[in-house]
């Protein structure tokens, strides 16, 4: 294809591109890079109906007008969010290094810090998640080929409501589930004989259960790209691996598994991106007590009474650099395989 | 067919006689009113009140929605405001004032507020910028029966609560007697705020944003409220205001300091198991420390008015709300809240707020930089309340918390 003709067939796209996802990723950038100006205050009378008439501070808004005229954008800061307590740390993470108690000292105290303890939490998410998903993905896939033709379409239905059912409401299902009076949490007591045993209380079992659910909404998607690829397997290999006495797991082990290879990495890569993204099973667990992520801390920015712009640009940024990290050594891959196949 | 037809045409009537008795709230000229409040009972009567005033010339619209004070600053800040009205508390009236997007109403007070009582205007540097017409308070709600029981009096302090719940617990009459809302986040953050308020305190240096909770009434309030959880539900660190209304409905626990918001729907003869609703008092907050200020703050619910809108709307706007705050709507729905208007006469449901307010409790807080405390709150007393961390590094967290935010909001 001419390269003016391929320009004009992905124009309509990059132009939506270039509007819808980078020109805003622009835009948090700079908003990341400034903070509010300083606040001009006066001190005024303030009457209500409890407790009468008080002197209370209030900002000038007449003065702060022409400052914000002048700057709308706000006082420029610099990397100085990204370095503040709430995000990077850095003075806070050399304090901590420069006098402590030891190694298990340095961990809690870095653990202390809200990014970091986010970030732990996200890590934790993306590598326990993704490989059980898509480990469970490819056995259910496996079993869901070896069914009768007749039931086929039903499983594959029911298969697939992990995925089906918003994110939030399937969180808020397993929580009601798991609460001390709902059918999982009321048979867990039962079964350890301990009435006071909560999934909610302690932080290793809130962590268990959020992982629980992220492998259970997560699965789907590595069972249907799985399924599909399954359908491409030669049959005359398999055939032939048979006439060689094959067993059933020898076949799955060196004919399916190759096979499927390339398709595990995308999932992968994929599966990865989104279990970074962590969101909505913490605010469905009501989990803010035990575990945050980075997603968490955008939303936790700007929602409540008073928003914070430069620090949720500023985590959002971070969380793009987390998703590049993670994927860079997928990527690399990709690409080597692109290369050898050209070659 | 017919029947729906019979339905149509019945439901048309009723519309027209409703409309009928309640057309004509005297709103001069047009205009058009389209109010943004928080969702809740109180807010929608006082909404569909407001409405009544639609005429050929006015249109009226209401929005009761819990995100409002996500909507509310963006909502006001373009030009022509999408809201023309914004109902507020006394936090989220502060990032109104903040960016200026609120308009002074005295004109509007002297030519139309005539059944305004002085108290309702919440008056900033001598300008009326809001008008409040209903009060609230988080107070205490106890169970007689199990008090008795148990051969307690009535506790007055959190110090009289940890003793009867150690009381109910050992004598094995409740396993959680007592309930608070401490989920992480708004809920948490408020519950440290009532209870530094009921110390005395100042939460800031007077004149900045320097904040000054970093001291022994700090440290009282969080050891008071961690004292506290040895007698609530494990899972207490996922307990909002409704989750503990349901344990206490559920007859599972016997004090819990709740909104008096809450009360009407409490002591309804709706969702609560046997013995609970005719066994419930509802008292003054308690105090804490052996303090005189009950441990809560109160709050007002108001109107403000939207600058960004013409003066026409903006007059249309007042008149509708005066009609919708009327001392003829509050004489017909007592019960509906604790009501600030002229005529107000309190229901059962009222008793506990009111108590609240005549011994003395604190206003929130109106300072533009409480915001930024409340959310460093909400999610560094997390671990303390769990157990994890003691409470002078939880407030020395707070205070890092607050610190970069309020840098970040151009305070410090």
């Amino acid at each position: 294809m001419p390269h003016k003709t391929f320009f004009a067939f992905i124009l309509p796209s990059l132009i939506a591109m270039v509007l819808f996802i980078a020109l805003p990723i622009v835009s948090v950038v700079v908003q990341s890079l400034h903070v509010e100006h300083p606040r001009v205050l006066v001190e005024v009378e303030n009457c209500q109906p409890f407790g009468g008439c008080t002197k209370e501070v209030r900002v000038d808004t007449a003065a702060m007008q022409q400052l914000e005229q002048e700057q709308p954008m706000g006082q420029f800061n610099g990397l100085g969010t990204y370095l503040n307590r709430g995000h990077l740390a850095v003075n806070e993470i050399g304090a901590i290094l420069s006098s402590n108690a030891g190694f298990g000292d340095v961990v809690s105290r870095i653990y202390n810090l809200p990014f970091y303890k986010a970030l732990s939490f996200t890590l934790v998410f993306c590598f326990v998640v993704t490989p059980l998903a898509m480990a469970l993905g490819f056995v259910i896939a496996l079993a869901v080929n070896a069914v009768p033709k007749a039931i086929k379409g039903p499983v594959i239905f029911f298969s697939l409501l992990p995925m089906i059912i918003t994110p939030l409401v399937g969180s808020l299902i397993l929580y009601w589930m798991i609460q001390s009076n709902g059918i999982i949490g009321a048979s867990l007591q039962n079964l350890f004989n301990d009435p006071t045993l909560s999934l909610r209380a302690s932080p290793v079992l809130t962590w268990a259960s959020l992982l629980f659910y992220g492998v259970w909404s997560n699965a789907p998607f590595s069972f249907v790209v799985f399924y599909a690829g399954l359908q491409t397997v030669p049959g005359d290999t398999l055939e032939s691996a048979m006439i060689d006495g094959a067993s059933r797991w020898e076949r799955i082990r060196y004919v399916i598994i190759p096979h499927l290879m390339p398709l595990a990495t995308f999932v992968a890569l994929v599966q990865l991106m989104d279990n970074f993204r962590v969101f909505e099973p913490i605010v469905g667990f009501s989990a803010e007590a035990n575990a945050t992520s980075l997603s968490w801390m955008i939303f936790n920015d700007l929602s409540g009474d008073a928003q914070l712009f430069g620090s949720a640009g500023a985590t959002s940024v971070l969380t793009i650099i987390g998703v590049i990290i993670l994927l860079t050594p997928v990527l690399i891959r990709t690409w080597r395989e692109f290369n050898h196949k050209v070659v | 067919m017919k029947l729906m037809l019979k339905t149509t045409v019945s439901l048309g009537v009723l519309c027209l006689t409703a409309g009928a008795a309640f057309a004509d709230c005297g709103i001069e000229g047009a205009g058009s009113v389209r109010i943004l409040s928080n969702d809740f009972e109180a807010l929608r009567l006082v909404n569909t009140t407001a409405e009544e005033c639609a005429t050929d010339g006015v249109t009226v619209t209401a929005n009761a929605n819990a995100e409002h004070k996500n909507l509310q600053v963006p909502a006001l800040s373009i030009n022509p405001a999408e809201y023309t009205v914004a109902v507020v508390a006394n936090n989220s009236i502060v990032p109104l004032l903040n960016d200026d997007l609120i308009r002074p109403l005295d004109d509007l007070v002297a030519k139309y507020g005539a059944s305004l009582q002085p108290n309702q205007l919440i008056k900033i540097d001598g300008k009326t910028m809001a008008v409040a017409f209903m009060g609230n308070a988080q107070h205490l709600f106890y169970r007689k029966d199990i008090l008795d029981q148990a051969g307690l009096a009535e506790p007055k302090s959190y110090e009289d609560i940890l003793a009867a719940a150690k009381a109910i617990k050992d004598a094995g009459i409740m396993e959680y007697p007592v309930a608070a809302s401490v989920k992480p986040g708004w809920d948490l953050a408020a519950e440290f705020v009532n209870a530094y308020l009921g110390t005395g305190a100042e939460f800031f240096a007077p004149g900045s944003a320097e904040l000054a909770i970093d001291n022994e009434n700090g440290l009282k309030v969080l050891e008071t409220m961690r004292a506290l959880t040895a007698y609530m539900d494990p899972d207490y660190l996922t307990f909002d205001a409704n989750s503990i209304k349901a344990e206490y409905e559920a007859g599972n626990t016997a004090m819990m300091v709740e909104w008096g918001s809450l009360a009407g729907a409490t002591i309804d003869d709706e969702g609560a198991a046997e013995g609970v609703v005719e066994n419930t008092v509802l008292a003054a907050a308690p105090t804490i420390g052996g303090g005189s200020i009950p441990a809560v703050a109160l709050w007002w619910d108001g109107f403000t008015i939207a600058k960004n809108i013409s003066d026409e709307d903006a007059a249309a706007s007042f008149q509708a709300m005066v009609h919708g705050i009327s001392p003829e709507m509050v004489a017909a729905n007592p019960a509906v809240a604790t009501w600030l208007v002229a005529g107000y006469e309190p229901g059962p449901a009222a008793v506990g707020v009111i108590a609240t307010a005549n011994a003395g409790a604190r206003a929130y807080p109106m300072q533009p930089y409480m915001g930024l405390l409340h959310t460093a709150l909400s999610s560094e007393l997390a671990e303390f309340m769990a157990g994890t961390e003691d409470a002078a590094q939880a407030l020395a967290d707070v205070k890092a918390a607050y610190d970069t935010a309020a840098k970040e909001g151009g305070y410090l």
